[in-house]
């Protein structure tokens, strides 16, 4: 773990405690200040929400949201659900992953980027539609996915 | 006085560049020494046409669209501050067709407003349904509500006024409303533009949920994809309740009623009410036993109302203009209207709000104008991932939850996805059961072992190999699904994989034709 994220997990329990249904909007807490919920800090969330580790374990490893480990610089979401592959995403997924070279939970070897799948983004009317850390885009093409990655590139 | 501009700040219009659109008119009106005044409204659904700048002239709004950034200066030279032609002029925003003939109830103010300014809603008709609602006792208002014919629009389609009147009949020192906000259907997004583009309908709703019976604490429960609903939401919650209508002694009465947002993480089972129950007190999202009924014994234990967003933001209307007002609207037993969300492969894709009774047709080819694509439409999935493909022999039924069932089929959330022809069924098929197995919670065996099991099969009809038994094979699973699940995810991932071996049955042997030597020569 980095340092300095135990404080800021204590902190984020502390003020969790004695919520009702607490758990995940303590983890939502976390993830949103360091970008995931690192493993060994279980016990100390357990012990803050009088849980036990493995319930802890258990939410966190149930929701697709949630992550284990430090995503990339940025996150980027692409959607494979009905409405998309109707637009043909299935094309797009597969040059998003040969334009980044992982596979989807994978992060690009530069750390720039992680590529996750998402089912539904609500932009069903704009598919293809893919989300850039909090950004929603719409009617998204090759181009579009390069003009995305070569900024971040170039930055 | 100066010109209004209006440009969106739903999520649709942002996805296509509507913040950039903005700052270029404002750069651009700077630039020309000219002073307007920039409102950032909702979406008129009219998705399109996004980025849909408009302009308030005398004689209404008049619409510009699909706006880009590089159009910003030729709209100026056109004088569109005053209505002036350009390409992209449109005409008045409630004259075009698309927008005049629909039934616009539950978004009578979505695309008009500015979607946190309270002041907006309350010009617009906002509140008037709480107004009534505390003349009234909690009986008259479920009452009201059981009148209406109002269904839960999540897609259970179970009379709201029964389930509010389930709750209000419960005795217990704490009650709760409870909105599913997880609105995880593909092809739809009509909870997202309320909770965008008008807030406090919803948090109206809910309200006078909460004193029909008698709950103090409401939860809105938002999936985690939808972050610029989750602002919108925060903001008008703060200021609701600055303005007293949230806390204590709402309006001055004796009714208390706090309102939080939870978000959830990503979970579509998360959207059947007992495992959304479930998440809310921190848990793991596996779907409960029924009975007991939420309604009885629901978040915490204690009676709860749990509710989709359409349906509690359809409520105000209810109890503004009455019951009569929204039953009048409707066929047979589907009463009022339904915001219907067209997607995937379609032209014109939009919110098209209607009374129930319009027909496929009509709302793929009327409104949606055809196939994206130009191509024909070969299929449509109407109900999100758990509904049935209809083919095009089945475009003249009218949407209404009866008749949708005769078909074998189910409106669900409302939301429909258009394919053209070059659409493999078998291949959505397949996804119908590789979706059901990424997202099932894993607590019953028909849905957590057969969804996995669903995939292989179809890999092996799709790859030619012994398909008329794979076939038979499918359909037992189903039939397994259909019956021994707990929840509709399992339970109806029939739908979707049955109805395209059904109506398309020659997509799932064409592989057969080709490799049916080798499927011979397979031992197996």
């Amino acid at each position: 773990m980095v340092q300095g994220h135990n404080e800021l997990i204590a902190e984020k329990i502390e003020a969790h405690r004695g919520m009702a249904g607490g758990l995940l909007p303590l983890l939502h807490a976390v993830q949103d200040a360091i970008g995931y919920i690192p493993e060994e800090s279980y016990p100390a969330i357990a012990k803050g929400m009088n849980l036990s580790v493995a319930e802890v374990h258990g939410v966190v490893g149930f929701y697709h949201h949630f992550r284990t480990h430090a995503p990339g610089r940025h996150i980027l979401q692409v959607c494979r659900a009905e409405s998309c592959q109707a637009m043909g995403c299935s094309e797009l997924e597969h040059y998003v992953k040969a334009r980044l070279g992982v596979d989807y939970h994978g992060t690009s070897a530069d750390h720039a980027v992680t590529l996750e799948p998402v089912y539904c983004l609500g932009n069903c009317a704009l598919s293809p539609a893919v989300m850039f850390d909090e950004q929603v885009l719409g009617r998204v093409d090759k181009a579009t996915i390069d003009e995305l990655l070569n900024t971040l590139e170039a930055a | 006085m100066s010109v209004r501009v209006y440009v969106p700040c739903d999520s649709g219009a942002l996805s296509m560049g509507a913040e950039r659109v903005a700052k270029a008119i404002r750069a651009e009106a700077e630039r020309r020494g000219l002073v307007i005044e920039l409102v950032r409204n909702g979406s008129r659904g009219l998705y399109w046409l996004e980025t849909l700048v408009e302009v308030g002239t005398a004689d209404g709004r008049v619409a510009y669209g699909p706006v880009k950034v590089a159009d910003v200066a030729s709209l100026f030279d056109a004088d569109f501050l005053h209505g002036g032609a350009h390409a992209l002029h449109l005409g008045i925003t409630d004259q075009l067709p698309w927008l005049k003939n629909q039934e616009r109830l539950t978004f009578a103010r979505v695309g008009i407003t500015d979607p946190v300014s309270l002041d907006d809603y309350l010009a617009h008709d906002g509140y008037r349904g709480l107004r009534n609602a505390l003349a009234m006792t909690p009986d008259a208002i479920v009452q009201q509500v059981t009148d209406s014919g109002l269904r839960g629009r999540g897609g259970a389609a179970f009379p709201t006024g029964i389930k509010w009147k389930t709750v209000a009949g419960c005795v217990a020192d704490q009650k709760y409303i409870v909105c599913n906000a997880d609105e995880g259907d593909s092809g739809t997004y009509s909870d997202r533009m309320i909770m965008e583009d008008d807030p406090y309908v919803l948090i109206e709703g809910m309200t006078i949920a909460a004193i029909a019976v008698g709950a103090t604490q409401g939860y809105i429960y938002l999936r985690s994809e939808y972050p610029h609903a989750l602002v919108s939401l925060n903001t008008a919650i703060e200021r609701a309740q600055a303005a007293g209508y949230l806390g204590e002694h709402i309006l001055g009465s004796a009714h208390t009623f706090h309102l939080e947002v939870r978000r959830a993480a990503g979970a579509y089972v998360c959207g059947e009410e007992t495992s959304l129950l479930e998440s809310l007190e921190g848990k793991r999202g596996l779907v409960r036993f029924k009975p007991p009924l939420p309604a009885i014994e629901g978040l915490f234990g204690k009676p709860t109302v749990v509710n989709n967003v359409i349906s509690l933001a359809t409520v105000p209307i209810v109890l503004d203009k009455g019951a009569e007002y929204y039953r009048d609207y409707g066929m047979g037993r589907s009463r009022g209207t339904l915001p219907i969300q067209l997607a995937g492969n379609i032209k014109q894709p939009g919110l098209v709000e209607k009374a129930f009774g319009v027909t496929l047709r009509e709302l793929l080819y009327d409104y949606g104008g055809g196939s994206a694509s130009g191509r024909p439409i070969r299929a449509v999935q109407v109900g999100g991932p758990l509904g049935a493909y209809l083919p095009e022999s089945q475009f003249d039924t009218p949407l209404d939850y009866e008749k949708f069932s005769e078909i074998w089929a189910v409106l669900g959330h409302g939301g429909i996805v258009a394919f053209d022809d070059t659409v493999d069924m078998a291949k959505m098929a397949r996804y119908a059961f590789e979706f059901c197995a990424v997202e099932s919670c894993g607590k019953c065996t028909p849905c957590r072992i057969g969804s996995t099991r669903g995939v292989e099969v179809m890999d092996n009809i799709m790859q030619g190999k012994q398909v008329s038994k794979n076939i038979a094979l499918v359909r037992d699973l189903s039939d397994t699904l259909l019956n021994g699940s707990l929840c509709a995810l399992g339970g109806m991932t029939p739908y979707p994989v049955l109805s395209a071996l059904n109506h398309f049955p020659e997509d799932f042997s064409k592989a057969s034709a080709i490799t049916s030597e080798t499927a011979l020569a397979d031992p197996a």
